[in-house]
């Protein structure tokens, strides 16, 4: 069947997250004809790159037991690579894969290097030295201001396809317009979905089995025989490569890199927030996550500010609901998840329909 | 068994520790190697003491957390907050004593600093008491939640300081009779440096004499070395881990305070900044291993302010250069802990 191969064979295994999963990648999918409006695109844009960036960090998390927080490392690394590509060449498709092909090679030395010189020690080390080495890059990118254009970051213009102004076709479908916008919304999402996919592929062949042997007791798993430094490291590097992917997707959208959207300290704790609270371990989890997390950030806070308006009298109160302090109770939430129900929302889900 | 061992008769039949001395020498000679590349003696000794008074300030944050990973297997992510937390804590003494602080007496601006410091450790010693009780203790002996948890309660304690204090940074002006420079020769030397140098020894001293002069030290370092056999023994080293968690914590308060000085300014992400080089630190100076920590305390602060001065655009990345370099040399850290 085809649906068991694309999926790998891995399905929702939930009525209630089955129909949860639909309705995001329809909303996804139909996103510019459903939900008109630059923010509402750029919300779903957002939550396709976030899947992805989520997805690949849950191979090293849920899969391999690897707290890393060298992510958004190989994540800026991507966004950067085709920032300053298109940026110094010029918009063309030639500087655009270059780019990519330089951010990829990259992350992948990176990867292999700091996997191999960490990773044989234990998850707490490696948690470690990648806060040192993300944290250090960080500093390094908004330094080099002549090259990465420091804390402003760098915009750029993108192939003639991919630009608002492009028309495929004059005329409007459903009432939208097919412009670039819309063009480069269908590759963000494709390509997303490609690689959410090929990931979905991954966690569920021999090799993700041997990650997973390796995460419930690598002991056992060195004695099967399986070398576990070299298979922790190809998980490492392949989720490396995935987020700087994702991160190539991002600065193609936003046609900008800057060490706020890509680098930053913040990006890395949501994604942390995201994988946790959708679910360890199973990379439904990032979609659901990701989707409601993104929703939450963009929608959840005109919420609270009515709820901080309406208590202003009350000093403390007011502030505990302030829009800014969403990440307050995201926080609440994460610390909860993680003793109560460590499996997430999917986890959690799956749980009931047995 | 008919003949039993003779007791131990006096300390003097004892073996002795050997001091592993390497680790002793880098400090100088890496601060003897930088003279010459430098090559003007008043700015290497300006250099050099910035260095010491960084490093003290840091040592003075990581100390507890080596501490507290060396005794339970522990690493606290969240540590960070305590330095935070530290640090605006004393801001609720400072701001409302702006008088005494501004005042021209180093009677009145010292009673200020002393009593902030004062609330600052007891407010986050008893916050170090809640969030060993709440937060860690439900997950030891898992490496990945513990990581994901205390993580999570910083990201909480983080957003309580911007409830209780507003998002805004909070200028913290240095008292009058802290600031300035005392010449000696050409060499310029920041005051506030140099109180934070003495602040850092005496935490040191106190620390070493704790360690290894008394009983509930001598436990600790028992604790360190093999846990469960201290148990066998009959002493709740869980007992122990909460006073040095919460001691630990209460250093990282008083850590955030003179951090917060010696920047001016306080934002609540300070600690979580600053726990990027405590981490650097105790991995290199070894897990677990106080000795180790201020060694690589003020290495890391030193490297940091030559390169800062001799090649801006490396001092970026030094301190990861530094750990690597140390790594190679010693992959355990300059002061393995032997169990680990």
């Amino acid at each position: 069947m085809i649906l068991q191969r694309l999926l790998s064979g891995d399905f929702p295994r939930s009525r209630f997250l089955t129909a949860l999963l639909l309705a995001v990648f329809t909303g996804l999918a139909l996103a510019p004809f459903l939900f008109p409006g630059a923010r509402a695109l750029n919300v779903a844009a957002t939550v396709c790159v976030f899947v992805v960036l989520v997805a690949s960090y849950d191979l090293l998390l849920g899969y391999t037991g690897i707290v890393s927080f060298a992510h958004t490392m190989f994540y800026g690394i991507g966004a950067y690579g085709v920032g300053l590509s298109l940026h110094s060449v010029g918009p063309t498709w030639g500087a655009v894969f270059m780019g990519l092909t330089i951010a990829l090679m990259l992350s992948l030395a990176l990867a292999l290097v700091i996997g191999l010189f960490s990773l044989r020690v234990k998850a707490i080390f490696y948690a470690m030295i990648t806060l040192a080495v993300a944290s250090a890059f960080a500093v390094l990118a908004s330094q080099l201001s002549d090259f990465t254009g420091g804390e402003d970051g760098r915009t750029f213009g993108v192939p003639e396809l991919l630009r608002p102004g492009f028309r495929l076709v004059e005329a409007e479908v459903f009432g939208t317009a097919i412009n670039g916008k819309l063009i480069t919304y269908y590759l963000v999402f494709c390509s997303a979905l490609a690689l959410f996919l090929l990931l979905l592929r991954v966690v569920n062949s021999p090799f993700g089995r041997v990650l997973q042997a390796i995460r419930e007791n690598d002991f056992r798993a060195e004695a099967l025989g399986y070398r576990t430094v070299v298979y922790r490291t190809l998980a490492n590097c392949l989720s490396a490569v995935v987020a700087t992917l994702a991160g190539a997707l991002m600065a193609l959208w936003l046609r900008y890199a800057g060490p706020q959207t890509t680098l930053s300290f913040t990006i890395m704790m949501d994604i942390l927030l995201i994988v946790v609270i959708g679910g360890m371990g199973t990379l439904y989890g990032a979609v659901v996550g990701a989707a409601l997390f993104i929703l939450a950030q963009n929608y959840l806070q005109a919420l609270m500010k009515q709820g901080s308006d309406a208590l202003a009298a009350v000093p403390l109160l007011a502030n505990l609901l302030h829009p800014d302090r969403w990440l307050l109770w995201l926080g609440v939430l994460f610390v909860l998840s993680v003793y109560f129900f460590p499996t997430g929302i999917v986890g959690k889900l799956r749980g009931k329909s047995k | 068994m008919t003949t039993t061992p003779p007791a131990a008769t006096a300390d003097a039949e004892l073996p002795r520790l050997r001091l592993d001395t390497p680790p002793l020498l880098v400090l100088p000679i890496l601060a003897l190697l930088a003279l010459p590349l430098i090559g003007s003696f008043p700015t290497w000794v300006t250099l050099t003491v910035a260095g010491l008074a960084m490093g003290m300030m840091i040592f003075i944050m990581a100390s507890g957390l080596t501490l507290v990973f060396g005794l339970m297997d522990v690493l606290n992510f969240g540590h960070g907050a305590f330095v935070s937390v530290g640090a605006f804590t004393a801001t609720l003494v400072l701001l409302p004593m702006q008088g005494w602080m501004q005042a021209d007496s180093v009677l009145m601006n010292l009673t200020a600093l002393g009593l902030a410091i004062a609330l600052a450790m007891l407010v986050t010693g008893a916050l170090g008491w809640a969030f060993e009780r709440i937060i860690v203790m439900p997950v030891y002996g898992q490496h990945l939640k513990q990581i994901l948890i205390t993580m999570g309660g910083m990201i909480v304690a983080e957003q309580m300081i911007h409830v209780v204090w507003g998002p805004d940074q909070i200028p913290l002006p240095l008292p009058t009779s802290f600031r300035g420079v005392i010449l000696v020769g050409d060499a310029a030397i920041e005051k506030y440096r140099l109180i934070a140098v003495a602040v850092g020894l005496v935490v040191f001293a106190a620390m070493f004499l704790v360690l290894n002069r008394t009983k509930v030290g001598l436990l600790i370092r028992a604790g360190v070395e093999n846990g469960e056999m201290v148990e066998a023994l009959g002493y709740r080293i869980r007992r122990l881990f909460v006073v040095v968690f919460v001691a630990g914590s209460a250093l990282a308060g008083l850590g955030g305070v003179l951090w917060g000085l010696y920047k001016e300014t306080l934002t609540a992400a300070m600690g979580a900044d600053i726990m990027v080089l405590v981490f650097i630190v105790i991995i290199i100076g070894g897990l677990g291993s106080v000795g180790g920590c201020f060694i690589g305390a003020l290495l890391v602060a030193l490297v940091a302010n030559y390169t800062g001065f001799l090649a801006p655009k490396i001092a970026l990345v030094s301190n990861i250069l530094l750990m690597v370099a140390i790594l190679l040399w010693r992959p355990q850290g300059l002061y393995p802990v032997a169990k680990r």
